[in-house]
């Protein structure tokens, strides 16, 4: 019966894996061929590589995309990081319904009435939209995404260190540096990187918010997709591709090691 | 809950809610607000495109001029096109049938995710992880590469005899479901996995000895301990695609618009704001429930964690 219970989970495993990874894989390999015809292999090359360098308009996309990033990624860290203080550790204050109703919606409201809405805000107060419009868009869209995560980490959290602390005269916001900063740092840190792949990734509410003069890279490489598919795409998809998969598994690895190390010296919070 | 704290650091908590939360209003409830206005108005050859405006400077005369000249206009718009009415229907329709796909498929996964031994677990959990983090754009734009007529899947369909003729699957509502599918599935999985990974697994075990079948335990224990975890994953899938704009946008076809396209054609192609606006506040009338239910279910889980 075991047996029989372990061969589904493996299929469906290795299927559901086959299914996330196989396009991805299709891609990649693709962004390497040597043929202009994206259907067609005409060996392997790296033509494609050189030919986005000299893309001037596709790579100053790419230096708006991640200066907005970069920005709206540590302004949401701040924001998402006070409110999920404020949820977790305040309880009932006037006004937790709207407050967190506020925090979550964001995470699942669609879109384009996310952008829509931010930019009719843009146009009645008048500001030149472009770099901070967008940037203002991004860190309202992922402030609760890093809510998420730095909450989680909150809540599964040893609170007798904090209590500790007070009781033997620290002030609140000396604890708060001291003691818990530094033990839910590794889901700050995964909330800003989470919150970078966003913006970075976001095209719908860029779309909306941004000016002439910042097109961001989802921005130009949607204009150019809606052409077709050319091995150019291709490869510059491949570059992020292995970007982020490059960020993701050694942030993984060194939360892996401070969590060791924080076992090791005896204050790794066991939930 | 301690005792009663000194006002001065009732004082410095608020202020920590305070930053995101008048954030929060100014740049999330407000904008809500102004789309709400907007919608109201007519649409004017004039910057901004549409009327009337409201000054601050006019004072109160100004002010009941400006309510005297909203119009229910767009909205009666709406109702009288059939256009948005099977643009709006379609929206539900796609949602409906990629959410249960979703589910059947995701669930399987989170099952044997949380079946695999638990020192593979962290690794199985990052692989469902990565493709999330990957651009959203990239992974639509990888499924044109391979469903295009004379992509990799005809090609393999026609080395195989399956088909005669190529068949054209882009333009159609099954690409816009496999786009759909792919890009939402970590949505899926991940709340559902959360719920079997903490599940007592004795209980199993205890089912067994008492002679239950396989199957029946599955569906008599493990389904409703899972439901918290479905229920998130369901309306976390749900409720963007209902507004979702690229996925149809790049794989579906032009007969019938989702209402996410819809509301882009309004606002970049015709340039008429007040009624994308109006579409915009019915879509989210439509989701109103779906969310509110979410939030609730994510307030609890966190109360229940603390």
């Amino acid at each position: 019966m075991m047996r029989r219970f372990s061969w589904f989970n493996l299929t469906s495993v290795a299927l559901g894996l086959a299914f996330l990874y196989l396009p991805i894989a299709i891609l990649v390999i693709y962004s390497f061929n040597g043929s202009r015809l994206v259907t067609i292999w005409g060996g392997w090359s790296l033509r494609w590589y050189a030919a986005l360098l000299a893309d001037y308009a596709m790579l100053q996309a790419a230096v708006t995309s991640l200066g907005i990033a970069a920005v709206s990624a540590s302004a949401a860290t701040v924001l998402g990081t006070l409110s999920a203080v404020g949820l977790v550790r305040f309880g009932r204050f006037p006004g937790v319904v709207l407050f967190s109703g506020l925090t979550y919606a964001p995470l699942v409201m669609p879109e384009v009435i996310t952008g829509l809405s931010l930019l009719l805000l843009f146009v009645a107060l008048d500001w030149d939209r472009g770099f901070w419009t967008v940037t203002i868009a991004h860190t309202t869209l992922t402030t609760c995404f890093v809510t998420v995560v730095v909450q989680s980490r909150l809540v599964s959290f040893d609170r007798s260190l904090e209590e500790a602390a007070m009781d033997l005269g620290c002030p609140p916001l000396k604890t708060f540096l001291t003691i818990t900063l530094p033990l839910i740092w590794p889901a700050v840190a995964a909330g800003w990187m989470l919150a970078f792949a966003l913006s970075l990734d976001d095209l719908v509410i860029a779309s909306f918010t941004t000016g002439p003069g910042a097109t961001t890279l989802p921005i130009r490489i949607y204009s150019q997709v809606r052409l077709g598919v050319t091995p150019e795409i291709n490869a510059i998809c491949t570059i992020l591709i292995a970007g982020v998969t490059l960020g993701v598994v050694a942030s993984s690895l060194l939360a892996k090691r401070s969590q060791m190390k924080q076992e090791a010296v005896g204050i790794g919070a066991v939930r | 809950m301690k005792q009663a704290a000194p006002s001065r650091r009732i004082r410095a908590r608020s202020l920590v809610v305070l930053i995101p939360y008048l954030w929060l209003v100014a740049f999330f409830l407000i904008p809500f607000l102004i789309v709400l206005k907007i919608s109201l108005s007519q649409p004017a050859v004039a910057q901004p495109p549409y009327t009337p405006t409201f000054d601050l400077i006019t004072g109160w005369a100004g002010f009941r001029e400006f309510v005297a000249n909203l119009s229910p206009d767009n909205y009666l718009s709406l109702a009288a096109d059939w256009l948005y009415l099977s643009s709006y229907l379609k929206s539900l329709q796609v949602a409906a049938v990629s959410t249960f796909l979703l589910l059947l498929i995701g669930y399987a996964l989170a099952y044997g995710m949380a079946r695999a031994p638990r020192r593979v677990q962290p690794i199985l959990l990052m692989l469902v992880m990565l493709p999330f983090w990957t651009s959203f754009l990239i992974r639509v734009y990888a499924w044109i590469n391979i469903l295009q007529r004379d992509g990799l899947l005809n090609q393999v369909l026609l080395a195989l005899h399956l088909v005669d003729e190529p068949p054209a699957w882009l333009a159609t509502d099954t690409a816009i479901h496999i786009g759909i599918v792919y890009s939402y599935l970590p949505f899926m999985v991940l709340p559902i996995y959360a719920a079997l990974e903490k599940m007592d697994e004795t209980l199993l075990e205890a089912a067994a000895d008492l002679g239950c079948p396989p199957w029946k335990t599955f569906w008599l224990v493990t389904v409703p301990l899972s439901r918290p975890g479905v229920l998130a994953g369901v309306l976390l899938c749900f409720i963007p695609i209902v507004g979702e704009f690229v996925i149809p946008d790049l794989l579906g076809g032009s007969e019938t618009l989702m209402i996410g396209q819809t509301l882009w054609m309004e606002f970049f192609t015709n340039r008429d704001w007040p009624l994308a606006s109006a579409v915009a506040v019915v879509l989210l009338l439509l989701l109103v429930v779906p969310i509110v239910t979410y939030q609730h279910i994510e307030r609890r889980r966190l109360e229940a964690g603390s």
